[in-house]
């Protein structure tokens, strides 16, 4: 076994005692960081490998968590079954973005556009609609209850979270080395070139945009029993797009360990920023310290962090 | 449906339209020069009006007076962000573009939320109290005086790049940049004064309005997006463009406001630019992409 | 039944016509060179054969299909590949891995897909670059491998526009040299090329085009001949080596 696999065995094991042994707060940032890196992940099946910069994913979080949230609280609907429905209504909804953008030939900064013009347009609606909870939004009351994807324990969440992001990064590195995974990476460098080539180019940009989409659904029910409350502008609005995007960008988009990088330096930075800069009354000033990274990755490390590190344990050995 | 009603929305979207229409110009001026999308344009603006604003309250200085210091600022940081930041991803693939844009827009923001606090703030011009009745119509004199100066700064521009020398090296960078520096023009001047001027521009257009309506830093992110939808409307690169989609999607949204709902204007906006980027992606006055 | 089958083929582009009324055959096995002066009309020919472009007017028969509507994967599935005149390599992929995509068009898997690759590659002559990335290949490498993605999906008609545009003599030599295995192979090549030497050398037939319309096809000698070629586009200079 290579000692890439050994040391990726290690942190996993590392990763699945860590609860019992730190406290509650480290929980919930591990937690977060988990739970971004999976939404990054999704993000980078289409964001990232295919190249087609989505600025509106927040969408599909919110479509899910809704979804899942009003099943539950209207029908009773248990989440675990109500999940998988928010993640096809939010599939859904990227079938629709994604045919408008790639059947009309949308691409770069229109279509980034048109996925926030849509983004926009679920929040819009979401604020406005009183049957779904309107301005205030959806709160969860809290029971606990398991079958309700409520937990007692703060490690339950850690522990759910923790398996999103392995299976979304399992599921990445399959399509990598798959043909879906090829294509989607010529794609992004050269779409008419693979037209000639045979290459189904709405079809496969499709595929990756449905399964995307529908990741990031079912995230959306994680978000909305893990918080507990699901307000329109917080949960489709560009500050979440922008923390869906900024983790596979600047660890890497287009890799396998790129989101999840990305995760591990940006959610801690947050957290320290956040923290740092609130005891000055300073609120949001960890968005600055995006912006400044955003802006010092694109200048510096254009692939992000994970291709520049693999070139450098290259190097030295 | 109560005429009256329909037509101050008209006359009042009409005149909201010339700030629009500024700010629209700045966006397209920068794009169609440097083919940069400056993603960072609705948080300058933001920065526009909290200028004003200081100017107002610690200088006593009326925003009508003050939005000449407050585009000079602008172009400075226009300057600024073009030299050091824009200049070196302009080859680059455009979603580096984007991401650095969408970076400094970061930073913009959340430096005015720091700065200003997260807050509503408005400013009072000794102006935005009168009115005038045009018939069964009032408007106040604020908004009209805003779109008067906002005519007359799209006409300073407009004669500034047809009949200076720079404003038309500028032009012949927009249509063709190779071209342009095969007969030895300083592209890089060009592009950064084309910035410069595309943000003071919007800093104009944030001090105009800072009287009008309150602001505070998250406004920034829509006037971006309404930038975005009146240039793709108007045409990405054109002036005329910019100009008349300004005040059609500022009466569009006006309508919008009067017949949907106030919060539900946005709708109409972004309906009309999913329409326009699927069926005329060139929007109105631009070319048809090849 | 003949591989390719053109009939009234027309384009034009708002009031300029670029092709007209073309009708065209090759048979199986055949090398067919299209020639013609600039804006002639012949990388259009290309782009509606293998559906980049609609054209407004006129038929396309391969293999007794019909090609007209079809998409461009479509149709290079169904065997026609084609090049383009200002190559455009994956670069952030190797050489390899810009035939593997190629490969990939015949449902293989993965591993099928590599050895299939790295055959063509050899085949081609870029085999000590096979892991090189393509965005940093010299000019005649990215030739040849534009040239070897498009035999990577393993066609019965290749279309070459212009492969050796930009090369010097020796790279010459060695492209007509490797055209000419792949059609004694059997693959049907039709070749755009300015080239005369290359193009008189390899093709059995030619097709002479000029402001979108046929003027002239013939075997290489009769088109060296012909007085209306000459006149349009060879000049008085130009000798057929038969004719010296």
């Amino acid at each position: 076994m290579s000692l890439v696999k050994l040391l990726l065995l290690f942190a996993i094991a590392a990763l699945a005692v860590l609860p019992w042994i730190v406290g509650s707060y480290l929980v919930t940032v591990m937690i977060f960081i988990f739970f971004y890196a999976y939404l990054g992940q999704a993000w980078n099946i289409v964001g990232g490998y295919a190249g087609q910069l989505s600025a509106g994913h927040a969408a599909f979080v919110g479509i899910g968590g809704y979804a899942s949230a009003l099943l539950s609280m209207r029908l009773g609907l248990t989440p675990w079954v109500g999940m998988w429905i928010g993640g096809v209504l939010a599939a859904a909804l990227g079938a629709v973005i994604g045919y408008l953008g790639f059947r009309f030939g949308l691409r770069g900064f229109y279509f980034v556009l048109l996925t926030v013009a849509f983004a926009e347009i679920c929040r819009v609606v979401a604020l406005n609609v009183d049957a779904v909870g309107g301005a205030l939004g959806l709160y969860i009351t809290f029971t606990g209850n398991p079958r309700q994807f409520q937990f007692q324990d703060n490690r339950v969440y850690y522990y759910v979270a923790l398996v999103l992001m392995l299976a979304a990064t399992l599921l990445v590195r399959a399509i990598e080395q798959r043909r879906f995974g090829a294509y989607l990476t010529a794609i992004r460098q050269d779409e008419s070139a693979c037209e000639a080539l045979g290459v189904d180019t709405l079809r496969v940009k499709m595929v990756a945009m449905i399964l995307s989409s529908f990741l990031t659904g079912v995230g959306g029910t994680f978000y909305a029993f893990y918080l507990f409350s699901l307000q329109p502008n917080a949960v489709f609005g560009i500050p979440l797009s922008v923390e869906i995007v900024i983790r596979p960008i600047v660890g890497g988009a287009g890799t396998v360990m790129g989101p999840v990088l990305g995760s591990f330096i940006l959610s801690p930075l947050a957290e320290i920023a956040r923290t740092y800069f609130a005891q000055g009354g300073w609120t949001g000033a960890h968005l600055i310290v995006y912006g400044l990274l955003l802006i010092a990755v694109v200048l510096f490390l254009p692939q992000g962090a994970y291709p520049a590190l693999r070139r450098l344990v290259r190097r030295s050995a | 449906m109560d005429p009256t009603l329909v037509g101050q929305g008209l006359l009042s979207g009409f005149l909201f339209g010339g700030v629009y229409s500024l700010m629209a110009v700045g966006l397209t001026l920068i794009f169609g020069v440097m083919r940069v999308v400056n993603f960072a344009h609705g948080d300058m603006m933001v920065w526009g009006m909290y200028l004003a604003w200081l100017l107002s309250v610690r200088a006593g200085v009326d925003p009508y007076v003050g939005f000449v210091v407050c585009a000079g600022a602008l172009f400075v940081l226009g300057l600024i962000i073009q030299r050091g930041l824009v200049e070196r991803i302009v080859d680059a693939p455009h979603e580096m573009q984007i991401l650095l844009m969408l970076g400094v827009a970061l930073v913009l923001e959340n430096a005015a939320l720091v700065a200003f606090g997260p807050d509503p703030a408005r400013v009072r011009s000794p102006l935005s109290q009168g009115t005038l009745w045009i018939g069964p119509l009032f408007v106040d004199v604020a908004r009209l005086l805003t779109f008067g100066l906002a005519m007359i700064l799209t006409a300073a521009l407009w004669l500034f790049l047809t009949r200076t020398d720079l404003g038309r090296s500028m032009r012949a960078a927009a249509d063709n940049p190779y071209g342009a520096r095969v007969i030895g023009t300083d592209v890089r001047r060009v592009y950064a004064a084309a910035f410069g001027v595309g943000a003071a521009c919007v800093g104009a257009a944030g001090a105009l309005v800072s009287a009008l309506l309150p602001f505070q830093p998250a406004s920034g992110l829509g006037l971006s997006v309404t930038s975005f939808n009146i240039v793709i409307i108007g045409g990405m690169g054109s002036l005329p463009g910019a100009f008349v989609g300004g005040i059609l999607v500022s009466v569009a949204e006006s309508m919008g406001a009067v017949f949907l709902s106030p919060s539900m204007k946005e709708l109409v906006s972004f309906g009309l630019l999913i329409a326009i980027l699927l069926f005329r992606p060139a929007g109105l006055f631009g070319r048809a992409a090849a | 039944m003949s591989l390719l089958e053109v009939a009234g083929l027309q384009k034009r582009f708002g009031g300029l016509l670029a092709v007209g009324g073309l009708d065209l055959s090759m048979a199986e096995g055949e090398m067919l060179g299209l020639i013609g002066p600039n804006g002639a009309g012949k990388t259009t020919v290309f782009n509606l054969l293998s559906g980049f472009l609609l054209p407004d007017d006129g038929d396309i028969r391969f293999a007794g299909r019909r090609l007209v509507g079809l998409k461009p994967h479509e149709i290079c599935r169904l065997g026609l590949a084609r090049t383009f005149q200002i190559v455009r390599p994956f670069p952030q992929l190797s050489v390899r891995d810009n035939v593997k995509i190629a490969a990939l068009a015949r449902p293989p898997a993965m591993p099928d897909a590599l050895e299939a690759a790295r055959g063509v590659v050899e085949r081609v002559g870029l085999g000590p670059r096979a892991l090189e990335l393509a965005g940093g290949l010299t000019l005649a490498d990215r030739k040849r491998l534009e040239l070897a993605r498009a035999l990577g999906t393993e066609p019965s008609l290749l279309l070459l526009d212009e492969v050796m545009a930009g090369l010097n003599a020796t790279e010459i030599d060695a492209m007509v040299r490797l055209v000419g295995a792949i059609n004694a192979g059997g693959i049907s090549v039709l070749l755009i090329e300015h080239n005369m030497r290359a193009v008189m050398s390899l093709s059995h037939r030619i097709v002479v085009l000029s402001f979108g319309e046929k003027i002239a096809s013939g075997t290489p000698r009769e088109i060296a001949a012909d007085r209306r070629v000459i006149e349009a586009y060879l000049g008085e200079e130009y000798v057929h080596p038969a004719q010296a």
